[in-house]
């Protein structure tokens, strides 16, 4: 091949791509997080425990900082230092619950480091997580501004499911060895089969087909899981779905730094924005009685 | 007190004299020296089986610390590679000639630096036993790295600079492995008859090496520059606040040029003493690379003068915040200590006093180093425990398993040094010579009139031959 010919080749390649990034999605799955709906009771992180195989770590490697969680529910205070006026108001309603899970950014930070290209963007517009590919540079992880990635430090299959608990594992997914980054999937096994089932059935993917262990599972339905791809061209191609309903009712939109504030009503944020990391959950913000 | 770089009187027999019996005969020192470094050595290994065996999770790295020690120590002796080609390449085409007693053992130092340096990315990874997946190989499933990813720039650039400065230092000896050859027996005249690669100091040789030698440290000036910068561009092209800066390839190559000259202080000082090398590895070439170090110094405290104002004067609330946190919060006795070793210690190399104490020398380059390592681990640390999210903000310390590699790899490079001293002459001879030969032109300027002079002068030639040489 020569010179010439690479160049050439290249400016194809480039022709209609000029804004860079990945562009024939399929899907985009994103979610919606109601954190007034919100109560902090852990059972998506639980129901999470036990679709993906998460290594229970026990007490003293927790507390180390060496667990699994893939969703974790953090807690928050306001603090007491920060003025009079806040502690009066807030201090006594309790603390405030952020479920945080992979945002599965669509210009993700933990991708264009990995050395091996284990974390790269499939076509449903997720972060996809290769284990067999990954060696263990952890390099993701520390350019992940939300920290959602988490590292097998030890081999955690080993203790964590003592027999007859093994018996318990999910057999749609493997369990990971050490030395290896895994992180939040969106269930991409219920993904996977929800669209063969589709498929089989020779019919378009729904909304409601396929649902994440999280979503399923939350008391209050404070989570809820769908495609964006078509959130502002609802008629064409993938089926509306209720959580690009919900993107569009809070004027939530992809690929912005900053959401429309105007009004209360506009509840609807992403975290991190600013950072240009574009992520597909659009958190409602919890709104307190004064 | 010696003024001169070198005495210009000694002969050339000495001189092969005294280096060659720097190579012979081992004494108790040495011997120490070796199992010093294998003590240091066997634990680091005993360090990294148990963590190959368990996982990464007994160095103690947690969420959110995935990098630390490990990380650190790496760019330190990546740092400190870089002044051997200091000396070497860019004080060699700036033809400074102070610098060719000590540059053998400062492009030693580079090459098992480097060697050093290369074994922590393996260590650090959690599956190393797929490390060759970062290299662009063939393979039928048509996989390759990700050349995004700065850490395969890293493999990129660290394989090239070790094959290069491998190659540079070997080059550089041929006519020392001759002379060695010519004086050798046993084994070690097989050896060196096969290093020397058949060197009988032709005109042609001489040509063909100076050639090669010229262009190869105009290859490696520009590559250890670009070493320093893809290393720094791990952390620079990140996301993160205090890695996510824009200064950081030129401080990395300062620091590491810093570390480096203060390592060639501490090796300069040990060789000169165990070798009795006074005579070539004089003070006022010592207080030369004092003078390099401490400009040195100067730039690498500007450049942290410019990271700490750009962010300070900037809109990056989580950078400054973190910045705060490095002066005042958990790591802030290391970021301290780090800045006085770093900028306030030098200045003690600007008194004349101290310049010429070898003692004082030894210890301030030896607190340089410590100064420089730390500013590595404050680069890596405080950033990933406190970053963009409260919620991952984590204290970290690290455990016995990282502390004995760290401290292991000193005893590699120890050992891999101690070997090199006894087995190549860490003075280089012929250079010697002919800066001793170049220090007798300086003093005679006829006899160099004579020596430069070509055939076709001859002929255009005005007058008789020079008053020097008319006795021979």
């Amino acid at each position: 091949m020569s010179l010439k010919n690479i160049f050439e080749d290249w400016s194809r390649y480039r022709r209609g791509r000029e804004e860079g990034g990945f562009q024939d999605y399929e899907f985009m799955w994103g979610m919606a997080i109601d954190l007034n709906k919100c109560i902090g009771c852990n059972a998506c992180s639980i129901a999470c425990y036990a679709e993906n195989n998460l290594a229970v770590v026990g007490k003293e490697r927790f507390s180390k900082g060496q667990a699994m969680h893939w969703l974790r529910l953090e807690r928050y205070w306001d603090e007491p230092d920060l003025g009079e006026e806040r502690v009066s108001n807030y201090q006594h309603l309790g603390a405030s619950f952020v479920p945080m899970l992979c945002q599965q950014c669509n210009a993700a930070t933990c991708e264009p480091v990995c050395p091996v290209a284990a974390t790269y963007h499939t076509p449903d517009g997720l972060n996809a997580q290769v284990y067999n590919r990954c060696i263990g540079s952890r390099y993701c992880s520390n350019n992940c501004p939300y920290r959602l990635r988490y590292f097998n430090f030890y081999s955690y299959y080993e203790d964590s499911w003592p027999s007859p608990l093994h018996m318990q594992l999910n057999p749609d997914l493997s369990v990971r060895d050490k030395g290896v980054m895994e992180k939040c999937t969106f269930c991409v096994q219920r993904i996977r089969t929800g669209k063969d089932k589709a498929a089989r059935e020779g019919r378009q993917v729904e909304d409601g087909d396929i649902q994440t262990a999280c979503a399923q599972t939350c008391p209050t339905g404070a989570i809820t899981f769908g495609d964006l791809l078509n959130i502002y061209n609802p008629a064409s191609g993938n089926a509306d779905s209720k959580t690009a309903q919900m993107w569009r009712k809070h004027q939530v939109e992809l690929g912005k730094t900053k959401q429309n504030k105007q009004t209360p009503d506009l509840r609807g944020y992403r975290i991190f924005e600013s950072l240009n990391t574009d992520p597909c959950i659009m958190f409602l913000e919890r709104v307190r009685e004064v | 007190m010696q003024t001169k770089d070198i005495n210009e009187d000694i002969k050339w027999a000495q001189i092969n004299k005294d280096v060659l019996r720097s190579m012979e005969n081992p004494r108790i020192g040495y011997w120490i020296a070796i199992a010093v470094s294998l003590f240091l050595l066997s634990f680091a290994i005993g360090a990294e089986i148990y963590q190959y065996n368990v996982g990464m999770g007994p160095a103690n790295l947690n969420w959110p610390h995935m990098w630390d020690l490990y990380i650190a120590t790496f760019i330190f002796w990546i740092g400190m590679s870089h002044s051997g080609t200091l000396l070497s390449a860019i004080l060699h085409i700036i033809q400074a000639d102070w610098r060719k007693p000590i540059y053998r053992f400062a492009e030693a130092m580079t090459t098992f630096s480097l060697m050093t340096a290369g074994l922590f990315p393996i260590i650090h990874i959690g599956r190393l036993w797929n490390m060759y997946w970062v290299l662009p190989y063939f393979s039928d499933r048509g996989i390759w790295p990700n050349f995004r990813s700065p850490l395969v720039w890293d493999a990129f650039a660290i394989t090239t600079y070790l094959t290069s400065s491998a190659l540079f230092l070997f080059i550089g000896m041929i006519p020392d492995l001759a002379i060695c050859r010519d004086n050798a027996r046993g084994w070690r005249k097989q050896l060196y008859t096969l290093l020397s690669l058949g060197w009988r100091g032709d005109d042609r040789q001489w040509r063909n090496f100076r050639r090669t030698y010229m262009l190869m440290a105009c290859f490696l000036i520009p590559l250890a520059v670009s070493v320093h910068s893809i290393v720094s561009s791990d952390f620079a092209m990140s996301i993160m606040p205090g890695w996510h800066v824009t200064t950081f390839p030129p401080y990395f190559v300062a620091g590491a040029l810093y570390s480096g000259c203060a390592a060639i202080m501490t090796l300069f000082i040990l060789l000169r003493y165990f070798f009795r090398f006074e005579a070539y590895m004089t003070m006022p070439i010592m207080v030369k690379t004092c003078k390099l170090t401490f400009a040195i110094a100067m730039v690498w405290t500007y450049l942290n003068l410019i990271e700490f104002s750009s962010i300070w004067y900037g809109h990056d609330e989580v950078a400054k915040e973190l910045l705060l946190a490095k002066f005042t919060g958990p790591y802030s006795p290391y970021f301290w200590a780090m800045l006085f070793f770093g900028s306030v210690l030098p200045f003690t190399l600007a008194f004349e006093k101290i310049r010429n104490n070898i003692p004082a020398l030894f210890v301030i380059s030896l607190l340089l180093n410590v100064g420089m390592w730390l500013e590595r681990w404050m680069i890596v640390t405080p950033t990933l425990s406190l970053s963009y999210h409260p919620f991952a903000f984590d204290v970290m310390w690290p455990s016995w398993v990282q502390w004995f590699i760290v401290l292991g790899s000193f005893g590699w490079f120890g050992l891999l040094f101690l070997v090199f001293v006894k087995i190549v002459p860490s003075v280089s001879m012929y250079e010697v010579k002919e800066m001793i030969f170049h220090r007798r032109h300086l003093a005679n300027k006829d006899i160099a009139s004579v020596m430069h002079r070509r055939e076709s002068d001859r002929q255009s030639g005005t007058d008789a031959p020079a008053p020097g040489l008319e006795g021979a």
